[in-house]
């Protein structure tokens, strides 16, 4: 008699373990990771000191932008980083042994997540530690807010990187390039740099619509006020919710049409 | 009464623009090598994909070991497995690597151990620790074999299992599965057009096109049955004849 064994967390950390020995086997790859949030880290910093002596907005709270800069690279490199990892079964053409083996969609799904996660703190933690000798600047100054920031952040990118993996499995590689791209169309609504106030008022009603702007409004009211505010949280976690259902939904949709179109064997370069 | 590892019933699979497989109905006894032989575009590929679960169909039922594949299939994958010279491992995972995130995937207790005793089996043991991308046609083949028998299936499903191989490397694998099916008692179905290897390790062929089976029997009764001297003389009646006297052989 066959039997169904359920979930296995077994699977998950094998499915952890491939990617890791993805990451060990090239140096270049985990050099890139720390390479691109330490030069922006560099960037803004430079910058922020420059402005600190020509801007009352800087002149109120150094870390404003080094804060939103690194903060903002949490969701980036969330979403890449589980791009990243789905597509490294794509270019693999491995889809196909993957799914003969006992492995959930959600399995993998779930350490696709695991390894975002890694990718992030790899990538993110260095430029942060790195930023206190150059700008006597520490991101850890935010407190547990900061906890709250990247657990909305990082719920974020994995609800798009989801939706992203999903058309990439719907369209085939020809959509790679979302991966890199999609997450940059939100930037500019997302009141990042500056307070949503300044977006036209149609476009505010968007930007509320983003998690991430609860996030970038709230670390500006704790850098300038000093204060937490739970409203903005709880609405941040809310969408994300939404996000993160609609993004898993995207992605098994497109996995089931995958099987019923025969994809799982053909995908790949 | 035991089940037959496989049981196909009026399977369909129908793209926007074609019918990959037209209503074929089949069964695979337990313990015998079968194989699914027909050109390209035949659909042989097509139904082991649904077999394993990777490709649903328009229609029809599939049973393994009793299970019902479109309802139930995580519960005999774990007896199944799959080769295929299309589908690589990972290219910049060594083979090692890749034979532990199987294992691991398949639950396996002893995982070491027991790729140490594939290695061995298989002749792989001298680049367990090169990467897969690296490895010459032969020694893809070879790998892949180890990964499909990592869980030491009772169903083990092959595409073209010695395709782009030398003939002394495409015999060494004949010799090793025949060897395997007759240690385990596992059930091997295989999709092929190399007739001498269909001759030399199938009891059962199914023969297809367009979709159908057009024919089925012993590699012997088919020979027997058109008149021919091999099976490849008989692959090329039914391929090259009017598609209206080739009905589906109830």
């Amino acid at each position: 008699m066959s039997r169904d064994t359920g979930f296995s967390a077994g699977r998950v950390w094998a499915m952890l373990l491939r990617y890791l020995y993805l990451l060990r086997s090239s140096w270049p790859r985990t050099l890139e990771l720390l390479y691109w949030p330490t030069l922006q880290m560099l960037i803004w910093g430079f910058m922020s000191q420059f402005l600190y002596v020509n801007s009352s907005y800087v002149f109120r709270a150094f870390g404003v932008l080094l804060a939103a800069v690194m903060l903002w690279d949490v969701l980036f490199r969330g979403q890449l980083g589980l791009s990243m990892s789905f597509l490294e079964e794509m270019w693999a053409r491995n889809l196909g042994h993957l799914f003969v083996t006992p492995l959930r969609p959600y399995e993998w799904v779930l350490s696709l997540l695991t390894m975002s996660l890694i990718r992030v703190l790899l990538g993110i933690v260095p430029a942060a530690l790195l930023a206190i000798p150059l700008y006597h600047y520490s991101i850890f100054s935010l407190g547990l807010p900061l906890v709250a920031f990247f657990a909305v952040l990082l719920v974020m990118g994995w609800a798009l990187g989801m939706a992203i993996c999903g058309l990439i499995l719907r369209q085939g590689l020809g959509a790679e390039g979302l991966a890199w791209t999609v997450v940059f169309t939100i930037s500019p609504i997302s009141a990042v740099y500056y307070p949503v106030s300044i977006l036209p008022g149609w476009l505010q009603h968007a930007a509320w619509a983003l998690p991430s702007t609860y996030v970038f409004e709230g670390m500006r009211a704790v850098l300038f006020s000093g204060i937490f505010r739970t409203d903005y949280f709880f609405a941040a976690v809310a969408l994300d919710i939404v996000y993160l259902a609609l993004g898993a939904a995207i992605f098994l949709i497109a996995f089931h049409d995958a099987r019923r179109r025969g994809a799982l064997l053909q995908m790949g370069e | 009464m035991i089940e037959p590892a496989v049981k196909v019933e009026n399977l369909v699979k129908r793209y926007p623009t074609a019918v990959a497989v037209d209503g074929i109905s089949f069964t695979v006894r337990r313990g015998v090598t079968a194989a699914l032989l027909g050109g390209n575009g035949a659909g042989k590929t097509t139904t082991l994909s649904i077999l394993l679960g990777l490709l649903l169909p328009t229609g029809g039922r599939v049973r393994v070991f009793g299970e019902d594949m479109l309802r139930h299939r995580y519960r005999v994958l774990p007896r199944m497995n799959f080769s295929s010279p299309f589908v690589d491992l990972p290219h910049r995972l060594t083979v090692r690597q890749n034979l532990l995130i199987y294992a691991r995937l398949y639950g396996l207790p002893r995982r070491r151990e027991r790729i140490e005793s594939l290695a061995d089996d298989l002749q792989i043991s001298a680049f367990l620790e090169r990467p897969a991308g690296k490895l010459s046609a032969g020694q893809k083949t070879r790998v892949a074999l180890a990964k499909a028998l990592l869980n030491e299936p009772e169903l083990l499903l092959l595409d073209e299992p010695t395709a782009s191989l030398d003939p002394d490397t495409g015999d060494w694998v004949r010799g090793y599965l025949e060897a395997y099916r007759a240690r385990t008692g596992a059930t091997i179905l295989m999709a092929s057009h190399n007739m001498s290897e269909v001759e030399r390790l199938c009891s059962e062929v199914m023969m297809m096109k367009a979709g159908r089976i057009v024919d089925r029997g012993s590699p012997q009764a088919l020979i027997d049955r058109y008149g021919r001297t091999n099976l490849e003389e008989v692959f090329l009646h039914i391929a090259r004849g009017p598609r209206t006297v080739l009905e589906p052989v109830q």
